[in-house]
């Protein structure tokens, strides 16, 4: 595999076309959601990203952007993770600490297929240390979404 | 009159970076505009300064701080020739976009004064253009907020070009400054300096021109084109980084109060107070772009000896070639796509494609590029998006080179499944 293609697997391709998730509920936040909006100034590409805190679980992550295919899929894949896992606030938080920590290795970390789901397909990222926030954003901002929503509880 | 050719294959040899690759493919840098590679005589130059003649410049009375000095001195006096200016004209500056800030500070200062070339207030407009740089659009929005004038923009047409029926009147009694770029640096087009110089001046208008783009790659002068201020930076002209020049009108130098204050630009100091040298040191304060400037000046020496009707007969063939190539591919939305004069300079939108998937692709063809807004927000919301790829030649850019590009390009979209066929 050519490093083009190790950054672009075929996996990321289809979740950038389809991504999981794409689409904000009408309105604004209830009590127990949180919304974060991000943006990367260099290259222009949004993610505005909305999850809810339901019995312990998130419950429900919904997210609206454009950009490249690295930003696209990444967030397709982290509403996807969401939807099959339903973790705890904490164990997202978790993986998003893991995911970033990973990124941020320039290939020594691989992601973790029965962690990170599809989203492992995102370990050839690392190695390309100008996409690593292109990577992130969708998952920055449901961070920041994850903090607001378990202040508000 | 019609200069030799470039003979880029000898021009290639003195810029030992060519000779890179990009994971084992050779580089194909298409990415002057943002920043140009540097040849040997550049290299050497500074190499040469630092190694036997450096030492703070217009302080010191040792040989090595006269040396240094009579370096940095001629270097202004070449890079003043190179455009056309007195050395007087030309400040040292540590690139285009402190020229900018330089120029709105000191008139905002001369405005609070009540010196009356620079008076500007409630009613009067400060005039610059929707394809601005960054650069050449903050500082206009600081000073209007400062002084309370109002800011406005001169539209661009579809096409790229400047809309001239607009500006005949926008431009008007009101205006006091008109700012805009000769070559834009999203859109690659020679701007008609005369034409706005005369609107601007029928109304005794300021003109300040951002020949950051211009001055790399055609023969310019900043007094036959009457401008009244004019900035440049070095690393697009062969040169260093971090060292720029500001054209001034004498008059208008003289006139201007500093921005930046401190050592090595006055004559008297008080605790209470301080008076200035004339220009072009009252703007140098503090430490110099030294050796930076004799490698600028040994980059302008370059060009000379190469004619700069040459470099811009290459740079119009290379960009009606990149023209071209891109009007043949599907799916391929040129920004600027005018029939005008313009330099090497290329920024396209691959339809369904980001422009950083885009850049990313040629980057595995080792082809460098710029993707992204450019430091133009404004003008690609104009265009409905938000970022394009770049493509930019300059002297020691080949057809061949040109042509690898294109061929990458045509690729690009069946890449991301998009079918390299008709247009979606």
């Amino acid at each position: 595999m050519n490093g083009l293609e190790s950054l672009y697997q075929e996996l990321m391709l289809d979740h950038s076309k389809n991504p999981v998730g794409f689409g904000l509920p009408e309105g604004d936040p209830a009590a127990g959601e949180g919304q974060s909006h991000q943006l990367n100034p260099v290259c222009g590409d949004e993610i505005t990203l909305r999850l809810g805190v339901t019995d312990g679980k998130i419950d429900g992550l919904h997210w609206e952007g454009h950009g490249c295919v690295v930003s696209q899929a990444s967030a397709s894949m982290l509403a996807d993770l969401v939807e099959e896992d339903a973790p705890s606030p904490d164990e997202l938080a978790e993986l998003i600490a893991k995911f970033r920590e990973a990124l941020r290795s320039r290939g020594a970390i691989p992601l973790d297929a029965e962690v990170f789901g599809d989203a492992a397909a995102l370990s050839g990222v690392s190695k390309f240390s100008a996409r690593v926030k292109c990577a992130m954003l969708g998952w920055v901002a449901a961070e920041d979404a994850l903090r607001q929503a378990t202040q508000a509880e | 009159m019609h200069a030799a050719p470039l003979d880029v294959d000898r021009i290639r040899a003195d810029f030992p970076i060519l000779g890179e690759s990009v994971d084992g493919r050779p580089l194909a840098y298409l990415d002057s505009a943002a920043t140009s590679q540097r040849p040997r005589q550049v290299i050497d130059a500074e190499l040469e300064f630092v190694t036997r003649r450096n030492a703070a410049v217009h302080r010191g009375a040792h040989t090595l701080a006269a040396l240094a000095t009579d370096a940095f001195e001629d270097a202004r006096a070449i890079v003043a020739r190179f455009v056309g200016a007195d050395e007087e004209q030309l400040v040292w500056t540590h690139g285009a976009t402190e020229g900018l800030n330089l120029i709105a500070h000191s008139i905002e200062d001369a405005s609070a004064q009540g010196v009356e070339r620079f008076r500007l207030g409630p009613g009067d407009e400060i005039v610059t253009t929707e394809a601005e740089h960054h650069a050449n659009l903050l500082p206009w929005q600081w000073l209007a907020r400062r002084t309370g004038a109002t800011l406005r923009h001169l539209p661009v047409l579809d096409d790229g070009r400047l809309d001239l029926d607009a500006a005949a009147a926008i431009i008007g009694p009101r205006t006091r400054l008109l700012t805009f770029a000769h070559v834009g640096n999203v859109l690659g087009i020679v701007n008609p300096v005369a034409e706005l110089v005369a609107l601007a001046h029928r109304h005794d208008a300021l003109v300040v021109l951002d020949a950051c783009q211009s001055v790399p790659h055609l023969p310019v002068d900043f007094p036959a084109l009457d401008v009244d201020f004019a900035v440049f930076s070095g690393h697009k002209l062969l040169g260093p980084n971090a060292v720029g020049g500001l054209y001034g009108k004498a008059e208008l130098l003289d006139a201007l109060p500093p921005f930046l204050l401190g050592g090595s630009m006055i004559t008297t100091v008080t605790l209470e107070t301080a008076e200035f040298l004339p220009a072009p040191q009252r703007f140098e304060a503090g430490t110099q772009p030294v050796s930076q400037a004799v490698g600028l000046a040994a980059a302008a020496q370059y060009l000379d000896a190469l004619d700069m009707d040459a470099v811009f007969a290459h740079e119009a063939h290379l960009g009606a070639r990149l023209l071209d190539g891109l009007r043949g591919l599907p799916g391929i939305r040129l920004l600027g796509d005018a029939d005008a004069p313009r330099v090497g300079l290329a920024a396209f939108d691959v339809e369904g494609v980001h422009a950083h998937d885009v850049g990313q692709f040629l980057d595995s063809r080792g082809i460098a590029v710029r993707v992204g807004h450019h430091c133009a927000q404004p003008l690609h919301r104009r265009f409905g998006i938000t970022s394009t790829t770049r493509a930019s030649s300059y002297v020691y850019t080949t057809d061949a080179e040109v042509d690898r590009f294109l061929e990458a390009v045509a690729e690009v979209r069946g890449f991301f499944g998009l079918g390299g066929g008709a247009a979606a």
